[in-house]
C-alpha cells in the first residue's frame, strides 16, 4: 500500500522535534540548518506549519534534471537524489512549484525528502501527530471522520 | 561531543570577536551553561564590579545538550551582576536562540567591555562581526528582529535583543529572543544596554553531534514517553500552560495580592488558564489561540494569545489586534493578583508590551503593586505620577506603566527602578516585597512555607525557579509534604537547589522535572557527553554551582543579613484561605538550611564543604 505524510498543522506545536530527526537521518548530526522538512511560523496569526516535498507523481524537480539524477522510488513513491548522478546545477530548485528541493552548499548537491525509505523519522519524532504517515488514498479519511461527526445529527447514545 | 568546545569572545570596547577553546576541566567540573558560565564569570571578574561598569562581562551561555534532540533541549542562560540585585545573575530562556548558537559553533560567548556606540553582534557560523546598530537603538524588541532579518534578507536568522528599557536603564530590563522568548529576570537586558549592545543575531548551519548516538537516542526516546505519560508535562501544561496553577495556588491560600496585603485574589478566576480559554463577549473568540513549543520542546506550555480587538488598549491600535506570546502564571500573577487588576485583555496588553519592550513583568507588576500601595498611603501623589491614578485594580494604570516603563519616560522611570528602590526613594522600604533587590514571584511565603526558605536563600533574589519546592508542597513531586509546615524544609529546600542547579546546567528546561527525575535525565547527559553522569555526578554538580553562587554572592558584599524576608511575611499573619493565621517560619528553618548546607551559623560555607564539592 503506498502511503503518504499527512501533515495537520493545527496539531503543529512548532516544536521542531521533526526537523531535528530529519537532519539526523540524513546527516547523522542535529541540524535544522540541513533539515528537509521545515516548520514555518506566522507569528502574528499563532500558526506553525510544517512544510516538506508532497512527492509529485509527475514531479517537475524530475523532468526538469538534465542528467536523471531523480528518480522513482517504486515501492514508497518518493522521489529519490542520486547523490553520484547530482551535479548541482540546481535546475530542479527552480523547476519545483513548491521550493521542496534544496541547494546543500556544503556537498554541492541537492537535498529533498525521501520519505526515509518508507519510515519518515519526521512523523516517528512528531510528539502531537501533527506529521503522521498515511494510506496515500486515503489522506482525507480524518477530515472526513470530523465532519462526519458534525453531519449526523440523528439520536445519540447518552455518554 | 554534546559541547561545541569552543567560545566566542567579544571585546566590546575593542570591537574584536575571537574564538578560543573552552575550558574542558571545568565543563567536566560545571557540565555548561549555568554552573559553567559562573565559573568563567567568577575567574574573570570582579564580584565587587559595578554591575552597569564595562569591567562586568556578559556571558550568553549554552549546556551540552542544547540543540540536540532530547525533550525542551534548546536552552541558553544570560550570566552576568544582575543590575537589580548586584548578586549574581543567570537567567534562562528557551525559544530558538540556544540552539542555534550551538549551531554556529559555540557553547557559549562572553561580552566584555563597553561599545563606544550602539552594535549588534552578527554570528554566521564560525564568523563573527560587530555591526552598527544605530538604525535599532531607539527601536522595540520586535522591530529590531524583523529589522536585522530583513537587513540580512534571511529570515532564518535567529535573534536576543534588547528593547528601549533596557537602553534606557530600567533595572529589570530582560534579553528577548524569538519575539516573546526571555532571560527575564535580574535586569541582566540592563547590563546589555550599559554596553551599548543592542542584539545577538546568529544563523548556524554546523551542526551538533553526541557521544554514542544509539544510547542517546534510546535515553531520549524513554524521556519522552515520561513527559508524555505524566499528566503535568503530556496534559496540564500542554492544555493550560503554567496558567494552571492561578486557581490552584489561590485555593491554597498562597496567591499574594495587593502587594502581598493579602493572600488570596477575588479576581483569580478572572485572569486564569480557565478564562483564557472562555469565548469573549467581545468577538465570541477565547483569548487564548494556541500553544506552542520551544525548540525540541514535546510539553509545549508556551501560550499564544490574542487582545480582544475593542478593548480599550488595541482598539485604536491595530498594531496589537495581533496573535503573540501569552499569559504565563507568574506574569498573570504579578500583572494582575500583584496589582489587584482582573482585567485579562489588560494583562496580556501588559504582557505583550514587556515583550515588546523588554522587561521582566515579574519584578514590573510587583513593582506596580507596591507603588499602588504608595499611592493609596499618600507617598506618591498624582504629581509624581504625572496625572495617573495608580490605584489597586486599575487596568488603565497597569497598562500605561507598561508603556511607560517600556520606554523608561515619566513615572515609568520609577517604576523602572524596581520595587526596593522605589520604596526608598518615597520614604517606606518596608513596603517592597523582595529579597536581594529582586521581587516575589507567584507564591506566598506564608501558605508555602518551603518556597519562603527558597527565596530567602537563592543566589539570585528572590526567585521561585531555584528550587520550586512547589512541586512537593502542593502537587506531591516527588513526594507530598505539607505546605504549612517548616519542618524538614531546609532538607527539601537544598535539594531543590542543587537538582536544579544541575538541569541548569544541561541545556533542559526545569519545567521536566514534573516529570523527570534526574534518574531520568542522567542516562541522556551520560549518552551525550564525555565521561561517566550518575544522578548522585548530577547532584554534586549542582550542589559545586550553589555553592560558588553563594561565593560570589559573599565576594560582592551579600552576608546572612540579606537571607531574609520583609517583615510583612516574617510577623503580618495570612488572614484568610488554608493558610490562615500564618506567618513564615524563616527564623526556624534557616539555621537549620545552613547546617544542611555545611555552612557556618553566618552562612558561610564550611572549609569542610568546599573541600567535599572541590571548590
Amino acid at each position: 500500500m503506498l502511503k503518504s505524510l499527512q501533515i495537520d498543522p493545527d496539531k503543529c506545536t512548532g516544536c521542531l522535534q521533526c526537523e531535528l530527526a530529519c537532519s539526523y537521518e540524513n546527516e547523522g548530526v542535529f541540524n535544522p540548518a540541513k533539515s528537509r522538512i521545515k516548520v514555518f511560523n506566522f507569528h502574528e496569526q499563532g500558526r506553525q506549519v510544517p512544510y516538506t516535498c508532497t512527492q509529485c507523481d509527475e514531479a517537475w524537480c524530475m523532468s526538469a534534471c538534465p542528467v536523471d539524477a531523480i528518480s522513482v522510488d517504486a515501492e514508497t513513491g518518493a522521489k529519490v537524489v542520486s547523490d553520484s548522478a547530482c551535479v548541482g546545477c540546481k535546475v530542479c530548485t527552480i523547476a519545483c512549484p513548491f521550493g521542496t528541493i534544496n541547494y546543500n552548499s556544503s556537498t554541492g548537491k541537492v537535498i529533498k525528502c525521501d520519505l526515509c525509505g518508507g519510515d519518515p523519522k519526521c512523523a516517528t519524532a512528531c510528539p502531537t501527530d501533527a506529521i503522521t504517515y498515511v494510506d496515500a488514498n486515503w489522506t482525507g479519511l480524518d477530515k472526513m471522520r470530523e465532519w462526519a461527526g458534525k453531519t449526523d445529527t440523528g439520536a445519540k447514545a447518552e455518554a | 561531543m554534546a559541547w561545541a568546545r569552543n567560545i566566542l569572545r567579544v571585546n566590546l570596547t575593542k570591537g574584536t570577536c575571537v574564538n578560543e577553546p573552552l575550558n574542558m576541566e571545568w565543563a567536566q567540573k560545571y557540565l555548561g551553561q549555568r554552573g559553567l558560565a559562573t565559573k568563567y564569570l567568577v575567574e574573570e571578574t570582579d564580584p565587587k564590579v559595578d554591575p552597569l561598569s564595562p569591567k562586568n562581562k556578559m556571558i550568553m551561555a549554552t549546556g551540552p545538550l542544547t540543540g540536540t534532540c532530547a525533550s525542551t533541549a534548546g536552552r541558553y542562560s544570560v550570566i552576568t551582576k544582575g543590575a537589580l540585585t548586584g548578586a549574581i545573575a543567570c537567567s534562562n530562556s528557551g525559544g530558538f536562540f540556544g540552539n542555534e548558537m550551538k549551531n554556529a559553533g559555540f557553547d557559549m560567548i562572553i561580552f566584555e567591555g563597553k561599545a563606544k556606540s550602539p552594535v549588534y553582534l552578527l554570528v554566521q557560523n564560525d564568523q563573527a562581526e560587530l555591526v552598527d546598530a544605530s538604525d535599532y537603538w531607539g527601536k522595540s524588541v520586535w522591530d529590531t528582529e524583523e529589522g536585522i532579518k530583513a537587513k540580512h534578507q534571511d529570515p532564518l536568522i535567529r535573534v536576543a535583543s534588547i528593547g528601549v528599557s533596557g537602553e534606557k536603564g530600567v533595572k529589570f530590563a530582560c534579553v528577548v529572543n524569538d519575539m516573546h522568548r526571555a532571560a527575564g529576570r535580574s535586569g541582566v537586558g540592563t547590563v546589555m544596554g550599559s554596553k551599548n549592545l543592542k542584539a545577538v543575531a546568529i544563523r548556524g548551519s554546523l551542526g551538533v553531534q553526541v557521544e554514542d548516538p544509539e544510547s542517546f537516542l534510546s535515553a531520549v526516546t524513554a524521556g519522552k514517553e515520561v513527559l508524555a505519560a505524566n499528566p503535568v508535562t503530556g496534559e496540564g501544561l500542554p492544555a493550560m500552560g503554567t496558567q494552571v496553577l492561578m486557581n490552584v495556588i489561590n485555593e491554597s491560600g498562597a496567591l499574594p495580592t495587593h502587594n502581598h496585603r493579602d493572600s488570596q485574589f477575588k479576581g483569580a478566576n478572572n485572569i486564569s488558564a480557565e478564562a483564557m480559554a472562555e469565548p469573549r463577549e467581545g468577538d465570541g473568540k477565547p483569548n487564548l489561540v494556541t500553544n506552542a513549543a520551544c525548540f525540541g520542546c514535546t510539553i509545549g506550555c508556551g501560550r499564544i494569545s490574542t487582545i480582544e480587538r475593542g478593548h480599550y488598549t488595541v482598539a485604536e491600535r491595530p498594531e496589537y489586534q495581533i496573535a503573540s506570546g501569552g499569559l504565563e502564571y507568574e506574569a498573570a500573577w504579578a500583572l494582575g493578583a500583584a496589582t489587584g487588576v482582573d482585567d485579562l485583555d489588560a494583562l496580556t496588553f501588559a504582557n505583550f508590551i514587556c515583550n515588546e519592550q523588554g522587561f521582566d513583568p515579574i519584578s514590573f507588576g510587583a513593582t506596580v503593586g507596591a507603588a499602588m500601595e504608595l499611592y493609596e498611603d499618600g507617598s506618591i501623589t498624582s504629581k509624581e505620577t504625572g496625572g495617573l491614578e495608580v490605584k489597586f485594580g486599575s487596568a488603565k494604570a497597569l497598562t500605561e506603566l507598561a508603556e511607560l516603563t517600556g520606554r523608561g519616560e515619566g513615572f515609568g522611570a520609577d517604576i523602572g527602578l524596581g520595587s526596593k528602590r522605589l520604596c526608598k526613594k518615597y520614604g517606606s522600604p518596608g513596603l517592597s516585597m523582595e529579597v536581594k533587590g529582586q521581587e516575589f514571584p507567584a507564591y506566598d511565603a506564608r501558605g508555602i512555607q518551603g518556597m519562603g526558605l527558597g527565596y530567602a536563600t537563592s543566589n539570585r533574589g528572590a526567585c521561585h525557579l531555584r528550587g520550586y519546592t512547589v512541586s512537593s508542597e502542593i502537587f506531591g513531586i516527588p513526594e507530598k509534604t505539607d505546605p504549612l509546615e517548616s519542618d524538614g524544609k531546609a532538607a527539601l529546600v537544598k535539594a531543590f537547589q542543587d537538582a536544579t542547579g544541575a538541569v541548569d546546567s544541561s541545556g533542559l528546561c526545569v519545567f521536566t522535572t514534573f516529570g523527570w527525575t534526574l534518574d531520568d535525565i542522567a542516562p541522556q547527559i551520560n549518552a551525550a557527553c564525555e565521561g561517566e553522569w550518575t544522578p548522585e555526578r548530577l547532584v554534586e554538580v549542582g550542589e559545586r554551582v550553589w555553592n560558588l553562587e553563594r561565593m560570589y554572592n559573599l565576594q560582592a558584599g551579600f552576608t546572612a543579613k540579606d537571607d531574609t524576608l520583609p517583615a510583612r511575611l516574617l510577623k503580618d499573619a495570612t488572614k484568610t484561605g488554608p493558610a490562615e493565621g500564618k506567618v513564615s517560619d524563616l527564623t526556624k528553618m534557616l539555621p537549620e538550611y545552613y547546617e544542611t548546607r555545611g555552612w557556618t551559623s553566618d552562612g558561610i560555607p564550611s572549609n569542610e564543604t568546599l573541600e567535599r564539592i572541590s571548590l
